[in-house]
């Protein structure tokens, strides 16, 4: 590999950057070096900072503070259109292209070669594609629209936008997610070919085999703070893993035991092409069973199509010995099924009406008089026993819910389904965004309710969540359950290497 | 070969088929529809206006807005026009065409200015604008109306002589025509319109200027209703205060029929005028052919529900079939 370029000062250099967004802190130490010549991985569990760093590179967020040099000289991106002439190009997981332009349009859009009288020189700029993609040594046909091209060929048009604007530093955030060996395969010749022209090469990626199969270097981040760089040559996957969790799983979680019933969910053998496989599973009564695994697995997928929100191919779901019939979430909450979804303002709140009235959605039907008429006073008792019941903290039951704190959202979202009595609660991501006191209530809330039998599915890529809550955990791999690991097994390690695939190293 | 195959696949072909054949079967039921002088001009000469209308309104929905305000706008440069001829005696015919134009694209310039500044879509924007410059047109023109003796002769003979059988005004709509279409197919400001419509947040990712691009479609649109609004006081010879009312539809009508995507993002100026043709071809056929004037509208309903329909069904076949072959691979 090329270390002889690790002299001189790098291309790209970011030092104790940190930022916030309001009270919510993102990054408090980013520090990354970029050489030219090289292929650099950053490597960090979900919400370690990661984006937030890409997306200050790229111009699209502000730094609060620290120092960003690129080739020696400090700048301040404003606009992604700055750091694009500044020489840095960033390809996202999902690329943004104009679905109804040709491929070759989409490279030149906005720079098109143009001939007398302003024309675009239509067959100078698919040549230029054409050998664009040479270059690259793949295939894609220049003039077909970009819709429906897979992930992996528009990451291609990406990077060959990338090389047509000459850029000096690429950085390309989880390109391989969505890819298949063969695309990854490919993407790492053209990944290793730009390397060797001397460009600088950001890769992030949660696959360890990825990174040392293509890296060089690899800079760890972890809780929005800079852990350590080290060459692969001079580093384990093992020391990797430790370096990314490394913190105590402390008695935060105040899970407590419960007696653990009959099965009450059972799913066989779910499958959706291009989501997810032959997922099989089931969860009893008093049991809490974490999906654990990265962001993009698919878990989210596997809970609606659960729940009935979303199609799935084939296989089935029982709940208490039922069938769940396919797309059908009323009938799935007949059955006792209830989801909270992950993005509670979109999914899970009216935000403009009441915390009464958003806590009573789900159970309209049995509050209401002659299955029609409902008075405030039914609504505010039914609400008034879960918001008390759960401490939803605020003046009176007919504040706007979209005014609340999103802890106390999530409450309120969680009343909503706990009203509706359900046998199988599954929450998606319980505490994303909300304050270290109130994620401690919603674990006692859950503990409590799987004490009473209630059979609880949390979705979360908290690890510390998972391990401190979960009595089984699901690891979701690209689609698959690619392990089952009890609460005495789990560790940090052994679920991150099942996320990750990498071989278990005892 | 790559023409043909090109031409074959192409979404205009399938319009254009429809036009003939409307085309062919009124003729055949009585063959004075094509083969007699005015069968001729009839047929060219109706659709002239919309078309102008139907290239303007293609032009905005490509960026992924609407213009329902070009009836209304027809109507207050069609008044504009007489009200020129009658207030400054002996005006020269091309400064009325001139004050048209400019005006209409004022006009247009506050409807663009309102969708592109105020973020509010141009649905509600331009159905406001819509009323509001209806309204306008009532307040000046009260009862009055503009007659043909109130218009040069010269200036009348534009709307309905012709050039070697062809109509003037079709002569005007067709230069339009093919100028917008170079514009867009050629011009990178015309492609960006295009990008815009397809991915608006992709298109700020990509830096273009989102805002400015949209404004300049309005104030196009805007400029072919006012140039519009100047033909059609020459080709009627009458305006009252209700001139081009409900036009802004067929014009929207014509331009999805002609395959332009209502999402933005597809379609060509072409389809859009192959469209107009098509619409007011197939509302002087039905009667021949002996349809009830009931079923006449109830066509144009059909023609413009397939067409929206279609595009959606072959979109989503080719999206699934593209999706199928990358999970099979």
């Amino acid at each position: 590999m090329s270390n002889s370029t690790e002299q001189g000062a790098p291309a790209l250099e970011l030092s104790r950057i940190a930022k916030a967004f309001g009270a919510v802190i993102a990054l408090t130490n980013g520090t990354l070096a970029l050489r030219s010549g090289s292929i650099h991985a950053l490597v960090g569990e979900n919400g370690a900072g990661k984006s937030t760093l890409v997306k200050i590179i790229a111009g699209l967020y502000q730094r609060d503070s620290g120092e960003f040099l690129l080739d020696g000289a400090s700048v301040d991106f404003t606009s992604t259109a700055q750091s694009k002439a500044a020489g840095i190009a960033v390809i996202y997981q999902e690329p943004t292209l104009f679905p109804d332009l040709s491929v070759t349009e989409n490279i030149f859009m906005g720079r098109q070669p143009t001939r007398s009288l302003g024309r675009i020189d239509r067959k100078r700029m698919r040549d230029e594609a054409v050998g664009l993609f040479k270059r690259l040594g793949v295939r894609i046909d220049p003039d077909r629209p970009t819709l429906g091209l897979s992930i992996a060929d528009q990451q291609l048009i990406e990077i060959a936008k990338a090389i047509s604007l000459d850029a000096k530093v690429l950085v390309m955030d989880e390109p391989t997610a969505a890819l298949s060996g063969v695309e990854v395969d490919r993407l790492f010749a053209v990944a290793r070919s730009l390397r060797d022209e001397g460009r600088a090469l950001l890769f992030i990626s949660h696959r360890f085999d990825e990174v040392f199969e293509l890296c060089d270097t690899v800079t760890v981040m972890r809780d929005g703070a800079y852990i350590s760089t080290s060459p692969i040559a001079g580093t384990t996957v093992d020391q990797i893993v430790r370096q990314m969790v490394g913190r105590d799983v402390s008695s935060l979680f105040p899970k407590t035991e419960a007696t653990i019933g009959d099965a009450v969910l059972v799913v066989e053998g779910l499958t959706q092409p291009g989501e997810f496989h032959d997922v099989s599973f089931s969860v009893r009564s008093g049991e809490i069973v974490a999906l654990a695994g990265l962001v993009g697995a698919g878990r989210s997928e596997i809970a609606r199509a659960i729940f009935g929100v979303d199609p799935y191919k084939s296989g089935a779901v029982t709940i208490n010995g039922k069938r769940v019939p396919k797309r059908n979430p009323a009938a799935a909450m007949a059955l006792g099924l209830a989801l909270v979804p992950e993005d509670r303002r979109k999914q899970g709140l009216v935000l403009d009406s009441s915390v009464a009235r958003n806590a009573t959605l789900a159970i309209r039907q049995s509050i209401s008089k002659l299955g029609v008429f409902i008075t405030d006073r039914a609504e505010n008792t039914a609400a008034r026993v879960w918001a008390g019941r759960l401490e939803v903290k605020t003046s009176a039951l007919d504040t706007e819910a979209g005014t609340l704190s999103g802890g106390n959202q999530q409450k309120v979202v969680l009343a909503k389904w706990l009203a509706t009595n359900p046998s199988l609660l599954i929450v998606d991501e319980p505490t994303r965004g909300i304050d270290v006191g109130t994620k401690a209530e919603v674990h006692r809330l859950l503990s409590e309710l799987a004490g009473r039998g209630m059979a609880v599915l949390m979705i979360s890529s908290e690890l510390p969540e998972v391990l401190g809550m979960a009595d089984r955990v699901l690891v979701v791999r690209e689609g698959r359950i690619t392990a089952d690991i009890d609460r005495a097994d789990a560790t940090a390690e052994s679920v991150m290497f099942a996320a990750t695939q990498a071989e278990v190293a005892s | 070969m790559r023409v043909l195959g090109n031409f074959v696949k192409a979404r205009e072909t399938g319009i254009l088929l429809a036009l003939l054949i409307v085309i062919v079967v009124a003729t055949v039921k009585n063959p004075s529809f094509l083969f007699s002088s005015d069968g001729f001009r009839d047929l060219l000469l109706t659709p002239s206006i919309l078309l102008l209308l139907a290239v303007g309104q293609a032009i905005v929905i490509i960026t992924r807005n609407v213009d329902l305000s070009v009836g209304s706008v027809l109507g207050l440069t069609a008044y504009l026009t007489g009200r020129l001829f009658i207030d400054v005696p002996g005006i020269p015919i091309p400064v009325v065409f001139l004050a048209g134009i400019v005006f209409g694209g004022l006009l247009g310039l506050v409807n663009g200015a309102l969708v592109a500044f105020a973020k509010v879509p141009a649905l509600v924007i331009t159905l406001g604008t819509l009323y509001a410059y209806r309204g306008i047109n009532v307040l000046w023109t009260g009862s009055d109306r503009i007659n043909a003796s109130d218009m040069p002769k010269d200036f009348l003979g534009l709307g309905t002589s012709s050039l070697l059988y062809i109509p003037w005004l079709t002569i005007i709509a067709i230069i339009v025509l093919v100028a917008a279409g170079w514009f867009l197919r050629t011009q990178r400001a015309g492609r960006e319109l295009y990008a815009i419509g397809s991915d608006p947040a992709a298109a700020n990712l990509y830096g273009l200027k989102v805002t400015q691009r949209v404004l300049v479609a309005f104030v196009l649109s805007g400029a072919l209703a006012g140039l519009a609004g100047v033909l059609y006081a020459a080709r009627y010879g009458t305006v009252n205060s209700q001139a081009g009312v409900n036009l802004e539809l067929q014009a929207v009508g014509a331009a999805v029929i002609g395959g332009v995507a209502i999402f933005g993002g597809s379609g060509t100026v072409w389809g859009a005028a192959i469209g107009a043709f098509l619409l007011l071809t197939i509302n002087r056929a039905l009667p021949i052919v002996g349809v009830q004037d009931f079923w006449q509208r109830a066509v144009v309903g059909v023609l413009i529900i397939g067409a929206i329909v279609l595009d959606r069904v072959l979109a989503r076949r080719q999206a699934r079939k593209l999706v199928e072959m990358r999970d099979e691979s």
